[in-house]
């Protein structure tokens, strides 16, 4: 398990460089100036040549690749232009909340997966799975955009249940992890349905049942183990979403972690900030697929010696 | 069709959108862009069945002017997408050796990368225009399709009836064009559905964040971010493009699973 665990780390090097490299890329290859972009169209040459210098833009490509790079591995993400401080000390700020809220998500989406996708596969074609597949779709096809201002209006402003805004206490969390949560749970529900009814007749499961175990509690205990494999992995697959859910959903619920920081700062167009927190992000995601891989592996220990 | 619901269902919601996306606009009477102040957060009449926004812009306008700007972005972004996929996955699979392993690598690299914060970058470096708004979301949809077309054709290759052309002496483009990409057609038609939905949810987001196209042109990700503001006195503001959002999804997403049960693959979600 342990050779396992560090042959992946290893192997995660060429793809976190890869990773730093195309953020790289993307803030100095694709056509236009940020600094052109920061200061105007109309900004003296003066103050654009003093930005440049003091971005370090003045140098050679591969010099600044180099330094970026050697910046990277002392932790010295460079400086904020608009607040001013190391982008280092802003993303490590706001990383918790982030975490916290995909955190949140995340078990959000287990928790109202699983009750779904248990009740439609233990009893496919009936009422009750037709209701928690249309939930599911529902799920699956409302925009987190939408979602999010929807549960405001009802649970926040209407009924005064939770907190409009903000980060606090676990009732902070309720709304934002339901709206984050909702379309991966409704993924994981049909996924879980589907894996439940191809079990049905399986060897071990007619075993758990001539054990003495009811159709529902062999489905529970056995089915669900055996689609766990796919689940662990289809929410690794998840975790893009996830992202795209928490960018927006710091966005609509004032929540302050590093997707509002980065939607910040691209609108103020502080660059060092913005690479930053798109470099934090990317990182993240790699490591949640090897996470992914590791959860996979501890559960089916066929995978290890793959 | 009745054995396949989804398939029905799905091909009539995308139909009818495709119909309002492309007739609406010259239905609806009035201007979308018209500001009338007196009019403004105007619940719904018969004038203006949807109502009227903060600015007194007529919503039903919008709404169909926004599914044209939203329902053109997702098809130009998947089409563009859908068309270096193929053409590198299959460059990649017949090539073989080092080209194959260069351009997977390549893609590998891009994949690990989040698709919607290499969208959210691209869109904020390139700007807000229509053509840059493509190139940002088809950055991060290419990569899918070249995966899946390039597993598709080392699988096919070794079919009989490919062997058979090549023992003919089909040059490798007669063989692409003639006996591999028919047979790839179904699994990235099911594909290309599914990703129609994911572009309309990323393009709204990226509208939403600002980052897409810029107002006063309507998109229903603007729109919503418009409307959050008058949550209270005038939830049909957010109501309406909220579910234009959610049913353009719904109904592609239900094409893709009736398209994946009619070519009977297995299910990707």
């Amino acid at each position: 398990m342990i050779r396992f665990f560090l042959r992946r780390l290893v192997a995660l090097a060429p793809v976190a460089l890869g990773v730093a490299t195309l953020t790289f890329a993307l803030i100095h290859l694709v056509p236009g100036d940020p600094v052109i972009a920061m200061l105007g169209e109309n900004a003296a040459p003066v103050d654009v040549a003093g930005l440049r210098h003091q971005l370090g833009l003045d140098r050679s490509l591969p010099v600044q690749y180099a330094l970026y790079l050697g910046g990277l591995v002392h932790g010295d993400l460079g400086t904020s232009i608009s607040l001013h401080e190391p982008v280092s000390t802003l993303i490590a700020a706001r990383f918790p909340a982030t975490l916290e809220l995909a955190a949140a998500g995340m078990a959000m989406a287990v928790l109202i997966a699983f009750p779904l996708g248990i009740v439609a596969g233990a009893w496919p074609g009936g009422a009750v799975d037709l209701g928690a597949m249309g939930f599911a779709i529902i799920g699956i096809s409302i925009p987190h955009i939408y979602l999010g201002p929807l549960l405001m209006i009802i649970f926040s402003l209407h009924l005064g249940w939770f907190p409009l805004t903000g980060r606090g206490g676990l009732a902070h969390l309720v709304l934002p992890a339901f709206t984050i949560g909702m379309a991966m749970a409704g993924i994981v529900a049909r996924m879980l349905r589907q894996s439940l009814v191809q079990v049905r007749d399986a060897d071990f499961m007619r075993t758990a049942r001539s054990k003495g175990l009811s159709h529902f509690h062999a489905l529970a205990a056995h089915g669900v183990r055996n689609a766990l494999t796919s689940v662990v992995s289809l929410l690794g697959l998840q975790a893009g979403a996830l992202l795209t859910g928490s960018i927006v959903t710091e966005i609509i619920f004032s929540w302050p972690g590093i997707g509002r920081l980065m939607i910040e700062a691209i609108t103020a167009r502080d660059y060092p900030l913005a690479q930053g927190c798109v470099l934090v992000f990317a990182l993240t995601y790699v490591l949640v697929n090897l996470l992914t891989d590791l959860g996979y592996s501890l559960i089916d220990p066929r995978v290890r010696l793959a | 069709m009745m054995r396949n619901p989804s398939l029905a269902a799905g091909a009539a919601m995308v139909a009818l959108l495709l119909l309002l996306a492309a007739v609406g606009p010259h239905l609806a009477a009035a201007n979308p862009l018209a500001i009338d102040l007196g009019r403004a957060l105007a619940p719904p009449s018969r004038t203006h069945p949807l109502g009227c926004d903060a600015l007194g812009r007529d919503l039903l306008a919008r709404i169909l002017w926004g599914a044209r700007i939203s329902i053109g972005i997702a098809a130009a972004v998947v089409g563009v997408s859908l068309l270096v996929g193929s053409l590198i996955g299959g460059a990649a699979a017949l090539a073989g050796g080092l080209t194959d392993e260069l351009l997977m690598r390549a893609v590998d690299v891009l994949l690990a990368f989040p698709g919607i914060l290499l969208a959210i970058a691209l869109a904020a470096i390139l700007g807000p225009g229509l053509v840059d708004l493509v190139i940002a979301l088809a950055a991060m949809g290419w990569t899918g399709y070249a995966r899946l077309v390039r597993g598709e054709i080392l699988s096919l290759r070794e079919r009989d009836y490919v062997q058979a052309a090549r023992g003919l002496g089909a040059s490798p483009g007669r063989l692409l064009l003639l006996h591999l990409m028919p047979a790839v057609a179904a699994p990235v038609a099911v594909q290309a559905s599914f990703g129609v939905s994911g572009i309309i949810i990323a393009e709204a987001a990226l509208s939403f964040l600002g980052l897409g196209i810029p107002p006063p042109q309507p998109t229903w990700g603007g729109m919503l971010d418009e409307g959050r503001a008058f949550m209270l006195v005038a939830p049909h503001l957010t109501t309406v493009p909220g579910l234009a959002i959610g049913l353009s999804v719904l109904g592609f997403n239900f094409l893709g699973d009736g398209l994946a049960q009619l070519f009977g693959r297995h299910r990707r979600r």
